[in-house]
């Protein structure tokens, strides 16, 4: 955990000394806004991982001399197969089409949108249905 | 079925059937598989259809340029013509292949995962990629034709009056559902690398590919939130009357330029760090050597990730607004980590025992087409040598060859990998034709480039005027797109051939990484047993217990003692 906090604390440092000194030397907004937000998106994951890794004893994949039978146990349970990627998929193609060709193909984008979101929630809770 | 995830556990034997994955065949597969190799076979295929139909799009801007006042396509269709071959190879093809394709099969098998972290997610990120591609294709059946404001879609040019349609809106369309595809397997790839490890696997014993992957994955999103962003301030723009990008209402047109570059320079970043991380593993293996320099890889990497964050304006040097000496100086700093990772991966192949494969060759070739690249690449980042070549063919020289080194590599890729993901090898003689053709194709078609631009010729023109020498120029450049042309022809051919001829069996290349520890095809959730991880090859480790190295390269105290399985009941 500690490594990868590490990584996204010094990217969002660097981010966030650049965006300093980049306002100061050129006073363009754009920029310089964009840097900051590229500081914060990686100093929130990056101080959450650094706060766990202080609380945290060593996971087995951070731990170097490690045997594979530290790693035993249920990882988490997923569904083999899903139709429902494909259905949200779908629904959004629908959507992005009514932004050009008409605002009633909203009617099945959203349809099949929140058609999926129930379906693929619910299968979530299941841990599968087939 | 619901599959339970159990970490795999060494066993003594191998049980190949105890767990057999009976899930949906054929187009049923295709549709609600959330397996990672399955979702990333479909990538790839996907992705290799882009690059043909992209490539069949360079043929044909080429043979318009063989004279210079060639009628074969009408300004208005060259128009298209040139917009959708970048859109396509770029949005469609090198950017999914490169974390959608090989990053999705091999980053959970290297880093000794069962599967992405969301596979679900993953899924949708597939068919976000698809149906944004078909969006964006299908600009081209419309009436108006499909868009033809170039792929960086300038403001003004890009708003409603001079460019009406439905293809522009179609290719802002498929650029917003690929966009959040790439924003997902992102999130994805993070997640995967960060939590889904195997045992042993500390960050700094990832192999290069994966670190390389994680920091592209960490590029992405940081740059395709900009992206979205401004595509639907463009939409708004041409559809909802704002003035974002237009003077008239008081908008800022450098605006779009600000925020599309600020994605448009991480996403070549994006790009091109899956491809060096393909060509770090072949050269590896082939030079049957550890890779030289881990750590100042992984830092090269990084600074390459950091420093790409803020050079997005050396694209716009000649708007006059940008703060030339900060860009400049952030661009040149770039050569830095890029001029490191050049040095290891020749000390790599440095008194290795190489062995010259397609894949090896490809990887060799990928080196010098992108040190051409890279190098003119330092050239425009100086402004005064900007100002003079900007818009030019110079600079379509330098991105072709930095592209054209990236298909190099995924062609390295797709021959070193290939037979993981099938079980099958290719045919080298083919191969290697296939690599002449395309090798030298590339050098024929980019370095006549170089000199058109130096001589003046501007680029995205249908005709020209008939300077001396620029029509024969032209011409070499069209004899080399015919070579690049044979050499996917070559390809094809190599895959009917090759078809369930050569088994590969688990280890083909004796490589060093975990994913070459499994089957090939690997088993759904990918291992039926894995190896102690000990440095960043675990299975060179365990297939040479006398040869095994340490961390980084130093040779080990006790040999052998790191090889052994566990046992488990």
């Amino acid at each position: 955990m500690r490594t990868e906090a590490k990584v996204l604390l010094s990217l969002g440092l660097f981010f966030g000394v650049m965006s300093v000194v980049y306002w100061n030397w050129g006073h363009e907004n754009a920029g310089s806004v964009m840097m900051f937000a590229g500081m914060l998106l990686c100093f929130v994951p990056g101080s959450y991982y650094y706060w766990w890794s202080r609380r945290m004893r060593a996971r087995p994949e951070d731990d170097p001399n490690a045997t594979q039978a530290q790693g035993a146990g249920v990882v988490g349970a997923f569904p083999g197969t899903s139709i429902w990627p494909f259905t949200l998929g779908m629904g959004a193609f629908f959507v992005v089409l009514a932004l050009v060709f008409g605002i009633w193909f909203l009617i099945p984008g959203l349809g099949l949108v929140v058609w999926a979101l129930f379906g693929g929630t619910a299968e979530g809770r299941r841990g599968g249905t087939h | 079925m619901t599959d339970v995830l159990d970490p795999p556990i060494a066993t003594e034997h191998d049980d190949h059937d105890h767990e057999e994955h009976h899930g949906p065949t054929g187009i049923l597969k295709w549709m609600t598989s959330t397996d990672h190799k399955v979702i990333g076979m479909s990538y790839t295929v996907t992705a290799v259809i882009m690059m043909v139909i992209g490539g069949a799009l360079a043929e044909v801007i080429r043979a318009q340029l063989t004279t210079s006042n060639n009628s074969l396509v009408s300004f208005a269709q060259y128009n298209e013509l040139f917009t959708m071959h970048g859109s396509v190879m770029i949005y469609l093809f090198v950017g999914p292949f490169a974390f959608g394709a090989l990053a999705n099969i091999i980053v959970p098998i290297q880093i000794g995962a069962p599967d992405m972290a969301f596979p679900r997610l993953n899924a949708l990120s597939y068919w976000l990629y698809l149906t944004g591609s078909i969006t964006m294709l299908s600009g081209f059946f419309v009436a108006g034709g499909a868009a033809n404001f170039g792929w960086v879609a300038y403001a003004p040019l890009s708003n409603s009056i001079n460019t009406p349609g439905a293809g522009a809106d179609l290719w802002i369309g498929g650029l917003l559902l690929t966009g959040f595809s790439a924003i997902f397997t992102g999130v994805n790839l993070c997640a995967t690398i960060f939590y889904l490890r195997a045992p042993g696997m500390t960050m700094f014993r990832m192999p290069i590919f994966t670190w390389n992957l994680l920091i592209t994955a960490i590029l992405i999103l940081l740059a395709f939130p900009v992206l979205t962003a401004g595509l639907i301030m463009l939409y708004c723009d041409r559809h909802f009357g704002t003035h974002i990008f237009s003077v008239q209402g008081g908008g800022v047109p450098v605006l779009w330029q600000h925020i599309f570059w600020f994605w448009g320079h991480p996403e070549v970043y994006i790009l091109a760090l899956p491809f060096f991380g393909m060509v770090t593993e072949i050269i590896a293996v082939f030079s049957r050597k550890p890779v030289f320099g881990y750590k100042g890889m992984v830092f090269a990497t990084l600074s390459i990730g950091a420093l790409s964050l803020g050079v997005w304006a050396h694209h716009m040097f000649t708007t006059g607004v940008v703060l030339l000496p900060f860009f400049s100086i952030m661009s040149l700093l770039i050569a830095v980590p890029t001029g490191i990772k050049m040095f290891n991966w020749i000390g790599t192949m440095w008194r290795g025992e190489v062995w010259f494969s397609t894949a090896m060759l490809m990887a060799v070739g990928f080196l010098i087409t992108f040190l051409i690249g890279g190098l003119t690449g330092i050239y425009l980042a100086s402004p005064p040598l900007d100002f003079f070549t900007h818009d030019t063919y110079f600079v379509v020289a330098h991105f072709h060859s930095i592209v054209m080194a990236l298909v190099l590599g995924a062609m390295g890729g797709l021959y070193y990998w290939g037979p993981k993901i099938t079980g099958y090898l290719l045919n080298e003689t083919i191969g290697k034709v296939q690599f002449w053709f395309l090798f030298i194709g590339t050098q024929v078609f980019t370095l006549p480039m170089y000199l058109l631009g130096l001589r003046g010729m501007p680029r995205r023109v249908a005709t020209y005027a008939l300077h001396p020498g620029w029509q024969f120029l032209n011409q070499v450049s069209t004899v080399g797109a015919i070579l690049i042309g044979i050499s996917t022809v070559a390809f094809m051919v190599n895959i009917v051939y090759s078809w369930k001829k050569y088994p590969a069996g688990d280890n083909p290349w004796d490589a060093h990484t975990l994913e070459w520890f499994t089957t090939s095809p690997p088993p759904h959730h990918n291992f039926y047993r894995l190896p102690q991880i000990r440095s960043e090859r675990p299975t060179w480790d365990y297939n040479h217990p006398g040869h095994t190295a340490a961390e980084h390269g130093h040779h080990h105290e006790h040999q052998g003692e790191h090889h052994d399985e566990v046992p488990v009941a």
